[in-house]
């Protein structure tokens, strides 16, 4: 075969010329946030939907007048949920002059961004950007990783682990507990605060089971509700999502196994249509929010919302962080990240749900919680299943904080 | 080395350095520099690829498992650089990932190479689902989900460059390419790189001249791995971040598209595809949210009809010229190119129109007209567009047909 | 213990004969035509998406039943205009073709029906769903049952197709010696365009079933797509006892490991290495890696017996 030369490689430089465009100019009076999140390939739905509640929060409160001349405006930037992608899209967004990045899927993701923005406010002091989370829960980002630079609104998965032990407290039949996860750090971080929490809250409670498998690689979980119903647990805790989570609730409905299943994921986008009339009884999810809260302020709200977009309010995470940064714009009298963020730190507001609290010493938000069941019955159903969440517990913001381990580090 | 370097012409060299050279003078904004540096590792990874796929015949579905490793005992070594006990530049981590590529594509290249042929692509299936499950499995040595974080900037300064710029990463990315590109075509030139055409070609022949082709085919793979890796550390460089989702099926999958697409009958068709390809990657997601779809359309229909790649194009048009014939087929090629426009903007109108309608977006426009999927006007466009294509196409077809004719009647 | 036993065998029995019917068509299409169809495990989605799309109109039965038919029309189209293309350019274009379009029916999958997961498994009806027995307060569902029934019933049905007729004696005939069935005056692309429709059907209809019984999404193609080929590798290539082997020990071997709890410092521990408590390598057991098994198998058998449990073709 004859090789031909490596020198026909000019075909490339057009396709590189292509790319280099030049950067907007930032106005003064427009605040540009990117929302760097999947908005392609199978985690679309999820990326979409919190895009979606960006989008509304910022007509909102562009239409309310009380930002004055301010104006938010969303970029909305596709990352396919890869760490590698989301640096590319980071700086996409810096140079349409985007100075606050929010995000939530994979804790993997958001590790990526707090080591870039990091980066970038330390080279290009010029052009900082701050970071805000609404959905990635890896305890670490507020620990060891914890940035001034990063700032979390949704409750992070030991202080979710701290409701569900609560919960059990409050349960004394139960006796005998077991644990399923996936064999990837948050499964695992799950796993360990989960034996951690009720040692110390409930010592009389068994753990008879610590289940960890690959990441979506199992395709049926008959054996391992055999193996959980012949431990006789009372109980199951997990921290898996997507198919895992679906395919887990299917096979104890389909084994006849209705135990409580404490999950993180329950009631996330998708899921509860994804495990229809199975999860019946059987899902408790720990969240902020869900639709069967009596409120006239928030059925107003999700009413807008669901005549807008036509799908659920789901992330109320996303109102209370648009509405503070909102507030800590105002009170600090600029629209600079660095202010920003000091403005936010210590910052409190109160909502519909109750009051919630941005901590300085780690920059994770309190906020309260609930503790509720998939069940028949409840006047608002979530994605056409018939079911709804019914509240079986509240939590006070207080109760969920956790000790930390951050040293945080301010600029100056 | 001058003897290999004339043996391809300095010239195309000269060029190829040349166009590097250019790239950070026109990366006027730091979203040009950030894709052209995307761009640049996944150059080098689709060319270690094509050492397998287009020179050794091994068609491979687990090839991003060496850049993961490779990408790992790189961004390993920035840290002890950073931890002050590696007296390394940090300019040269992408040996330490070709280093670390060698080491893995030599012990798992063992089972791998153990078949031939389509038991050798799903060998290496099974390995590349097998080592990404296992690096999500020890999160002590992976770093788990989040992976592993270094500093670039920590090192000593080389000549007061500190890489805290993108340009100037994006130049030492640039200039690896040169090298690695330069090496990998001197590995052609090599026994061994002329052995792995013939195990392509024939290995019962290669048997016979005393070569195990087993061997041939391990050695091979191990130094397609190491190439692999080496882009890895290239990788280590511009994140500064690796994660274990960076070894799995999904990356193996996209280098397989970027190669091929770029063509593989070619030394040079992968720098084509993996440029293209990743700036499709980075920029076409802000215009359509079907673009997967889009990358794979075009992958299957190259498959089809273009098995040679853009590269196959590229040299079509250079044995014209060098023929003389440019005048004579370059009606049949406007033809083709017309038709192809006409068949892709008919496709795409339509595929456009269901996907916005489906996830309620806002419709598609054309020239201020909305195209909606429940109304005539973008259907009537896009039937008309596909007709006009397919016309072409059959009209070429028939000229084609005539002419052969022709030929044999004159015969 | 017992129960454990006993559970184990019929999931595992339920899990192997699932991938079989996967599996059997994949190998009869690469015996016959030497390719690896790598999107047959799209073909597997797209029975569960049609079965689907089919029984919210007309009832689960009728969609579990059409959707095969629909499938392999699919894949007669598929072979007749795409495939047959590519065959000519040899295996590496064959395999690569499969490949795009795999990617390719995921996305018009996304397409049509959207990246959420589709509630196939509510259209089952109510009384398949309801336990048949109850044994040791497990719940086993009449539909679980029926899976395991109608994939024996498969396998009957095509080893007399292959065994008693004539097409089934062309299609052996055509597998060693294509040109001579050729010569013959048997039309041989028609044939092949009928085994790579039958083998879809095949897929189509061990999607039915499967996307009912497990979740039916965008990416369960993706998902199990390997585990087929690990199948069909282990089992040897082309070899249907060895497919029908391989898809049971895998089954068996995976739902067994979930039951046994041994971890690697255990068996270090019976050798004298104490392990316990340090890093990572320790605490992993037989349960955790389960699910990856099949690969290690796969890699196994290739560097002790190249060819597979049975194989009798090279490549």
């Amino acid at each position: 075969m004859k090789c031909a030369l490596p020198g026909r490689a000019w075909l490339a430089a057009p396709v590189l010329a292509a790319t280099l465009m030049t950067a907007l100019p930032a106005w003064a009076e427009t605040v540009k946030i990117a929302f760097i999140d999947p908005l392609s390939g199978s985690m679309a739905n999820i990326g979409n939907l919190g895009y979606d509640h960006f989008r509304f929060m910022a007509d909102r409160l562009n239409a309310s007048g009380q930002m004055g001349d301010v104006k938010f405006e969303m970029i909305g930037l596709d990352n396919q949920t890869n760490p590698k992608e989301s640096l590319v899209q980071l700086q996409k967004a810096i140079d349409q002059g985007a100075t606050y990045v929010v995000q939530g899927n994979g804790s993997s993701v958001a590790s990526a961004l707090i080591e870039a923005i990091e980066k970038n406010n330390r080279r290009n002091p010029d052009h900082k950007v701050l970071f805000l989370n609404y959905a990635a829960v890896d305890p670490v980002l507020t620990n060891d990783k914890c940035s001034f630079w990063h700032f979390r609104f949704d409750t992070d998965s030991d202080m979710k682990m701290a409701i569900m032990t609560d919960y059990l407290v409050k349960q004394p039949d139960i006796k005998k507990v077991y644990i399923i996860g996936q064999d990837y750090s948050f499964g695992k971080a799950v796993s360990e605060s989960a034996r951690r929490m009720l040692k110390e809250k409930r010592p009389d409670i068994e753990i008879v089971g610590d289940e960890l498998h690959p990441l979506g690689k199992v395709k049926d979980f008959s054996p391992y509700i055999a193996k959980m119903k012949a431990s006789g647990a009372q109980a199951v805790i997990t921290g898996n999502w997507g198919n895992d989570m679906t395919l887990l609730v299917k096979a104890a409905a389909d084994a006849g196994y209705s135990v409580p299943f404490l999950t993180y994921y329950g009631g996330v986008a998708g899921a509860p249509a994804a495990i229809g009339k199975a999860g019946q009884d059987i899902v408790l999810q720990v969240s902020e929010y869900h639709n069967n809260i009596p409120d006239a302020e928030l059925e107003a709200l999700a009413a807008d919302y669901k005549k807008q977009f036509n799908e659920d309010l789901y992330y109320y995470r996303v109102v209370t962080l648009m509405d503070m940064l909102a507030q800590a714009m105002k009170t600090s009298g600029s629209t600079d990240p660095e202010k920003v963020a000091l403005a936010l730190e210590g910052a409190s507001e109160a909502t519909p749900l109750g009051d919630v609290v941005m901590l300085p010493e780690n920059h994770q938000l309190l906020q309260p919680m609930f503790v509720s069941i998939m069940t028949a019955g409840m006047p608002f159903d979530v994605e056409g299943t018939g079911l709804g969440f019914r509240t079986l517990m509240e939590i006070a913001p207080e109760a969920t904080r956790q000790p930390t381990t951050c040293q945080m580090k301010r600029p100056g | 080395m001058t003897r290999f370097l004339t043996s391809a012409g300095l010239l195309p060299w000269l060029f190829f350095l040349a166009v590097l050279a250019v790239v950070p003078m026109i990366a006027g904004s730091s979203t040009a520099v950030t894709v052209a540096s995307a761009a640049a590792v996944n150059v080098v990874f689709a060319l270690s690829y094509n050492m397998l796929l287009g020179r050794g015949g091994m068609l491979s579905f687990g090839h991003a498992v060496y850049f993961g490793l490779g990408g790992y005992a790189a961004i390993y070594a920035l840290r002890a650089i950073e931890a002050g006990w590696l007296p390394l530049p940090v300019a040269a981590l992408p040996l330490v990932g070709f280093a670390g590529g060698l080491l893995a594509g030599a012990v798992l290249g063992w089972p791998t190479c153990r078949r031939a042929g389509t038991p050798f692509a799903m060998l290496s299936l099974g390995v590349g689902e097998l080592i990404a499950a296992i690096a999500l499995m020890f999160s002590g040595l992976f770093g788990g989900e989040e992976g592993i974080a270094g500093d670039r900037t920590a090192g000593p300064a080389l000549f007061g460059v500190t890489f805290g710029q993108g340009q100037e990463v994006l130049i030492l990315l640039l200039g690896w390419i040169f090298l690695a590109t330069l090496a990998m075509w001197a590995f052609t030139r090599t026994p061994l790189g002329q052995m792995s055409l013939a195990i392509r070609d024939n290995p019962d022949r290669v048997a016979f001249v005393g070569y195990d082709p087993q061997r041939v085919r391990h050695r091979v793979f191990t130094v397609a791995a190491g190439f692999g890796g080496l882009a890895g550390g290239m990788a280590a460089i511009n994140y500064e971040i690796i994660t274990p989702d960076m070894l799995g099926l999904g990356p193996s999958g996209h280098v397989l598209v970027m190669t091929f697409i770029g063509g593989i009958g070619t030394f040079y068709g992968p720098i084509i595809g993996a440029a293209l390809i990743t700036t499709m990657q980075s920029l076409l997601p802000d215009y359509t949210t079907g673009w997967q779809f889009y990358l794979g359309a075009l992958f299957v229909l190259m498959v089809m009809f273009q098995p040679r790649g853009v590269s196959g194009l590229v040299e079509t048009v250079r044995q014209a010229i060098a023929d003389g014939e440019v005048r004579e087929r370059l009606p049949r090629w406007i033809r083709t190119v017309l038709a192809a426009v006409c068949l892709a903007g008919g496709g795409s109108i339509a595929f456009e129109m269901i996907l916005r309608w489906r996830e309620a977006e806002e419709p598609l426009e054309l020239a201020g007209i909305p195209l909606m999927a429940d109304g005539a006007t973008g259907w009537v466009l896009a039937a008309t567009l596909a007709v006009a294509g397919l016309a072409l196409l059959r009209l070429k077809a028939r000229r084609v047909a005539g002419g052969r004719l022709a030929e044999e009647v004159a015969r | 213990m017992l129960e454990v036993i006993l559970f184990s065998t019929l999931n595992g029995l339920l899990y192997g004969l699932l991938l079989f019917m996967l599996s059997a068509g994949l190998s009869l299409i690469f015996s016959m035509m030497g390719v690896l169809n790598f999107a047959h495990a799209s073909f597997y989605m797209l029975g569960a998406y049609v079965a689907f799309a089919i029984g919210v109109h007309a009832g689960f039965w009728t969609g579990l039943f059409l959707a095969p038919v629909v499938v392999g029309l699919i894949g007669c189209l598929v072979e007749r205009f795409g495939l047959r293309h590519s065959h000519e350019l040899g295996h590496v274009s064959e395999l690569l073709f499969t490949f795009g379009l795999a990617l390719l029916i995921e996305e018009v999958v996304k397409l049509i029906w959207g990246t959420q997961p589709v509630p196939y498994g509510d259209l089952v009806p109510a009384g398949l769903k309801a336990p048949l027995f109850t044994l040791f307060g497990i719940a086993y569902p009449g539909f679980k049952i029926l899976v395991i029934g109608a994939a024996l019933l498969l396998l009957v049905v095509l080893w007399g197709l292959l065994k008693k007729t004539r097409a089934g004696l062309m299609v052996q005939a055509a597998l060693t010696h294509p040109e001579m069935v050729g010569h013959l005056g048997h039309n041989v692309p028609a044939l092949f365009m009928g085994v790579f429709g039958l083998g879809c059907a095949m897929a189509a209809f061990a999607g039915a079933f499967g996307g009912a019984l497990l979740v039916t999404e965008p990416g369960m193609a993706t998902a199990l797509g390997p585990i087929v080929f690990v199948v069909v590798v282990v089992g040897g290539m082309g070899s249907l006892p060895g497919a029908f082997l391989a898809s049971l020990l895998i089954g068996l071997l995976q739902t067994f490991a979930i039951a046994v709890e041994v971890s690697v410092s255990d068996v270090l521990a019976v050798l004298g290495i104490d392990l316990s408590g340090s890093s990572d390598v320790g605490r992993i057991t037989l349960a955790q890696i389960a699910p990856i098994l099949p690969f290690l198998l796969l890699v196994g058998i290739m560097i002790v017996h190249p060819k597979g449990l049975m194989g009798v073709r090279e490549s």
